[in-house]
């Protein structure tokens, strides 16, 4: 499907989702409540069909998180950036797709442990790469470590 | 956990056991915790970040022509495609493309550490499974490559040779015959590789039907490279989405059928003979002209979001820039094919023996630098 079809499949499907077509790929933004059912009918409706996670990761907009998730169907080679905006920075919660693609469940715990999203229902939601007595999340913006140097 | 004395074990009557971090089996810091009935693996879980440099945060304050060179320390086996792809990426941005003549520099240079990096897993293999010999076989031509990576780019393992615009200096006027005799050797030393270990019945009976993938599996977990593709999935990115002029060269991607250990070495093995197959084909036909395209010394994306995949000799590396117009990227994401990989370790290893579990961890052939970036 070109860019301009995925565009008019989804939002048949999902009125409420908005776009944004300047990058190279198709960008969905969804809202945190209609996230989950987006997901599963990106994996699993015939047409649509996204059966690759291929990017999963989080950008630090200081007045919001936006989670970013990268989606290829194998069968209908199509690309979709799906997009869902975090108001609460303090708390963020979001749900899971651990079970949907099961390499969300190392990337779910990547994001948790560097930028501080809590994945609802996740598997096994523990820190990934840093030691669990670490105090806060490195790749937020206003993170300071006392120890930092800059040259 | 018991570091002395008797180890641990749960109420199941199971053992636990630790692998690494420093083991020669895990190839780098990584430690496993296997959950053991007698032989038989119940549950593995992989513990990572023992070398986590945060390459992401650091990049976050240099520039567009510095956060490259740390790339190089993720798959250091790799480290020219790694380059490669951040190159790519800001070439994306600044909308420029590199000048014919580094871009066959480019594919050659990719192939060649494609070759090195599979030329040491192989040596590693067959040292993983109990024969020492394959590991000088496979250092032997190994040796001649790094030797021209030096010969070119001066360095060995971490070359930091591809710059955004092309490669940073000309190839060397020794280069092109090198590379000629160098593959010469290869190819008549292919013949060695299999008499030694592939035909092996020892190595046969440790790798056929062990740590079976299927084709779903392999999707769902986001496994790429010849891990995936040893399972038949067709994930090749320099067929799916050439760069760098992959579309103007002949080569074929390797799909297994199997899904087990030996699939992913029998397509490892025959990848190798695709990339001599490439440098072929290009090294009598380097055009002349610029091996740099003109930027700017301060290079400044765009405000927007870029992404570039590669395929590294062990899967599909992407690169997220976010920028915000400013001189060094706002943020920056490397999707590493290892770190995916890895996550399918525990799905494959179940139910196996735990001796069987070296021979899945060599045949997913990880380098964990790559895995906790």
């Amino acid at each position: 499907m070109t860019n301009e079809e995925l565009k008019v499949s989804v939002s048949a499907l999902y009125p409420a989702i908005t776009f944004d077509e300047t990058g190279e790929f198709l960008n969905a933004i969804s809202s945190v409540a209609e996230f989950r059912s987006v997901m599963k009918t990106l994996r699993h409706n015939k047409e649509l069909e996204f059966d690759f996670l291929f990017c999963l990761t989080c950008i630090d907009w200081k007045t919001h998180l936006m989670m970013v998730y990268h989606l290829m169907s194998k069968t209908h080679k199509h690309v979709l950036v799906l997009k869902v905006k975090l108001d609460d920075t303090k708390d963020p919660q979001i749900e899971s797709v651990a079970d949907i693609w099961k390499t969300a469940i190392f990337h779910e715990r990547e994001v948790f442990d560097l930028f501080g999203v809590n994945f609802k229902n996740h598997p096994d939601m523990r820190r990934i790469l840093l030691d669990e007595s670490w105090d806060g999340f490195p790749l937020r913006k206003n993170y300071v470590d006392e120890n930092m140097i800059s040259i | 956990m018991s570091l002395l004395g008797a180890p641990e074990v749960t109420e199941d009557g199971e053992f636990i056991i630790n692998i690494g971090p420093q083991h020669p089996s895990t190839h780098g810091v990584l430690h496993l915790k296997v959950w053991l009935d007698g032989e038989m693996i119940k549950k593995v879980q992989p513990h990572l970040g023992y070398i986590h440099r945060s390459i992401e945060k650091m990049s976050e304050s240099l520039s567009y022509r510095n956060f490259i060179f740390a790339t190089s320390r993720m798959d250091y086996l790799s480290a020219h495609i790694n380059n490669e792809a951040c190159a790519l990426t800001v070439e994306k941005g600044l909308q420029i493309e590199a000048p014919p003549r580094a871009q066959v520099i480019r594919i050659i240079m990719a192939e060649l550490t494609r070759l090195s990096s599979h030329q040491l897993w192989w040596g590693c293999t067959g040292l993983d499974l109990g024969a020492v010999s394959p590991f000088f076989f496979a250092f032997r031509e190994r040796e001649a490559i790094m030797e021209i990576m030096e010969e070119t780019c001066g360095a060995r393992l971490t070359q930091n040779y591809m710059v955004p615009g092309g490669v940073m200096y000309d190839i060397h006027p020794n280069f092109q015959n090198r590379v000629k005799t160098v593959l010469k050797q290869i190819k008549e030393n292919f013949k060695e590789y299999d008499q030694l270990l592939t035909g092996n019945v020892i190595f046969e009976g440790r790798t056929k039907g062990v740590g079976y993938l299927s084709p779903e599996d392999a999707i769902s977990y986001g496994c790429t490279g010849p891990t995936a593709r040893g399972s038949g999935v067709s994930c090749d990115i320099r067929k799916w989405f050439p760069y760098d002029g992959y579309e103007k060269v002949q080569f074929e991607e390797i799909l297994g059928t199997g899904g087990d250990c030996y699939s992913r070495y029998m397509v490892r093995m025959a990848e190798m003979k695709q990339s001599v197959y490439i440098i072929e084909q290009l090294i009598d036909n380097i055009p002349e002209g610029d091996f740099q395209a003109k930027t700017k010394n301060v290079i400044k994306l765009p405000k927007g979001e870029f992404y570039q995949r590669v395929e590294t000799a062990r899967g599909e590396l992407g690169v997220y820039i976010v920028s915000d117009g400013a001189a060094s990227p706002y943020r920056i994401k490397y999707r590493s094919p290892n770190f995916s990989n890895l996550s399918a370790l525990e799905h494959m290893a179940t139910g196996a023996k735990i001796g069987d579990l070296v021979a899945i961890m060599a045949t997913i052939d990880l380098v964990i630098p790559d895995v906790d970036r």
